[in-house]
């Protein structure tokens, strides 16, 4: 099977900044890739070289089996776009917007006419379709972006955040919806600053820091890659904390304490046996323990072991909508 | 909606289609209906350059006109109204800037960019949309000036001419705007830059004679392209009276002020398109 996305050795500088350094990745077909990232990561950079808006330095990139460098016209033809706005005309209908763009895909009237009603009913959109975009809501004009994108039923659609600045609600439903789209031959590629869409959106993950994937697989996968797992202790005395803290540093590594949810967490080689070890010196220290546990790593924790910074605050904090745009 | 619980994946997939893409006319009149929609639902858009142009020309018809010889026996509203005309193509052609602007701000461009249609269409379509508000405008700052007292002294052909004239000036000046939305980022800042335009409309013949200015600004006013331009629109409309004040014959500056939007449109449509095409 032709992989829908191949890319070797992928460079692009901005004078001396590098923003992609080298990227390979190989997409096959069916599945919704995540690209996920710190800000100025490479993400949007890549996701613009695939959509033939901006032509990389040196490497090679196919998208299902075209050559994006020499041939950009006939990969337009293969993909749809959702940038990080919602690019659709506000003094237009949903319909007219679907309409439109299905006409500059090449379908005839009647053709695009087809196109934006089974559009909108893909994105539920069909008792607003003759409303102005305008008055739509925020989560609304996500929706008939995205509807706009896949009126050319692309092979391969490109979301750039495509949920930053969504209530949750709403971001779930588009979750559901871009779940869709793989069982309609669609394949997706996304970039998100968010560990919990990457998680419960994607099939893959690809994770990118400095220009480069530093890491790629399912979600499980990358848990079990970043290894070890974790014993979590959470105490009845915030005052507890720094002598809980020494105790998991003796028996793990890289130990860290959160006063505010009580809890301090390390990783560790062989987590069975050394539970035990924890109950039972912090039992000879007498310190009052709440809950303690053996987990696997969150995406978080393999995100901060791989690329040694914490990620964003999941949407729908207050910090987040607005930073982004502003660095954007 | 297709949101019955599927498990595995149906076994014959469809593949999607290769989109043809529109070709150059019918994606060209495809972006330029939108900007048409946009118009004519966005009133403000209209109505706000409308009420500030006739604010404008009231303002230079009864407060300062009367301070303004016309260096001849022309009254000045006759002189003034063929100028406020011909500068209207450019005080509606600011808001292009601002608009090529925000499209690229929004990510609009770009989505236009990603469609298999040719890019030159993006460009176009947008120019002539433009072009078409600008003979709306036109009419508006004509219908206006005969409201404050303008009559056309010389023939209605002569007249229809120079409103023809000014659209090839609207359309060759668009392109310059278009250029400055494209380079400027944020529509704010199309906005500020668009302004450099105002020296070349008052440093010209449009609202008063450059021969009343000093030395250095006049010689500004004379080979700046608005001044041809403006001179020839005045000449048109207004037949002899008109042609007496100006230093060439009519036909003369109609030659120079097509030889100017021809530069224009050539020098910007480049820079336009080079813009728009890098990647």
């Amino acid at each position: 099977m032709t992989p829908i996305l191949q890319a070797r050795g992928l460079t692009k500088s901005y004078g001396k900044t590098r923003a992609l350094a080298g990227l390979d990745l190989v997409v096959q077909p069916g599945r919704v890739v995540a690209l996920l990232g710190p800000n100025g990561a490479g993400k949007t950079t890549f996701v613009r070289a695939v959509a033939t808006l901006l032509r990389p330095d040196a490497g090679t990139l196919y998208v299902d089996g075209i050559d994006a460098l020499r041939r950009p016209a006939r990969v337009r033809q293969v993909i749809g776009l959702a940038g990080q706005f919602a690019a659709v005309e506000e003094a237009m209908t949903g319909r007219e917007n679907l309409e439109m763009v299905g006409r500059l895909f090449g379908l005839g009237r009647k053709e695009a006419r087809a196109a934006a009603v089974r559009v909108l009913g893909q994105m539920q959109l069909t008792a607003d379709a003759d409303r102005l975009v305008r008055t739509y809501s925020g989560g609304m004009r996500r929706r008939i972006d995205l509807g706009v994108s896949l009126v050319g039923t692309p092979r391969l659609l490109l979301l750039d955040e495509p949920t930053t600045g969504l209530d949750p609600g709403s971001r779930s439903q588009l979750w559901d919806t871009i779940r869709s789209l793989v069982r309609t031959g669609t394949d997706v590629l996304l970039t998100t600053q968010y560990l919990d869409e990457a998680d419960r959106l994607a099939s893959d993950i690809v994770i990118i820091d400095h220009g480069q994937v530093i890491a790629a697989g399912t979600p499980a996968e990358l848990k079990t890659r970043a290894g070890d797992d974790m014993i979590e202790v959470h105490v009845r005395d915030p005052g507890h904390l720094p002598a809980v803290r020494d105790v998991l540093a003796e028996i793990g590594h890289d130990p860290r304490a959160d006063a505010a949810q009580r809890r301090a967490c390390v990783a560790v080689d062989d987590g069975s046996s050394r539970l035990m070890d924890v109950l039972r010196v912090l039992d000879g220290l007498g310190i009052a323990v709440e809950d303690i546990s053996l987990r696997r790593p969150t995406l978080d924790e393999v995100f901060l072991a791989l690329t040694g910074q914490p990620a964003v605050q999941p949407a729908g904090a207050p910090s987040g909508t607005h930073t982004k745009e502003a660095s954007s | 909606m297709t949101d019955a619980p599927v498990i595995a994946p149906s076994p014959a997939l469809p593949r999607a289609a290769v989109n043809p893409g529109a070709g150059l006319w019918s994606s060209s009149a495809a972006v330029a209906g939108r900007m048409v929609r946009k118009f004519a639902r966005t009133p403000q858009l209209i109505v706000f350059t409308t009420i500030q142009s006739a604010l404008f020309l009231l303002m230079f018809r009864f407060a300062f006109g009367g301070a303004i010889s016309t260096g001849g026996s022309m009254s000045y509203v006759d002189f003034l109204v063929p100028g406020f005309i011909a500068t209207t193509c450019l005080w509606t052609g600011m808001g292009a800037a601002t608009g090529v602007a925000d499209d690229v701000e929004h990510g609009f461009v770009d989505r236009l960019r990603s469609l298999p249609i040719p890019r030159a269409a993006v460009l176009i379509g947008r120019s002539l949309a433009d072009t078409a508000l600008m003979v709306w405008a036109l009419v508006t700052a004509a219908i206006l000036g005969f409201a404050v007292g303008f009559r056309v002294a010389g023939s209605v052909a002569g007249a229809l001419a120079a409103l023809g004239l000014c659209v090839v000036f609207g359309f060759a000046f668009e392109w310059v705007f278009i250029v400055i939305g494209l380079v400027s980022g944020t529509a704010q800042a199309a906005q500020s830059i668009s302004l450099v335009v105002t020296p070349l409309v008052f440093l010209s013949s449009a609202y008063v004679p450059v021969g009343s200015m000093p030395a250095g600004v006049r010689q500004f006013g004379e080979i700046q392209p608005l001044t041809p331009m403006v001179n020839a629109v005045r000449g048109l409309a207004t037949g002899p009276g008109g042609e007496a004040l100006l230093g060439h014959s009519t036909g003369y500056y109609v030659g120079v002020s097509l030889a100017w939007a021809a530069g224009i449109f050539v020098v910007f449509g480049l820079l336009a398109a080079a813009r728009f095409a890098r990647r």
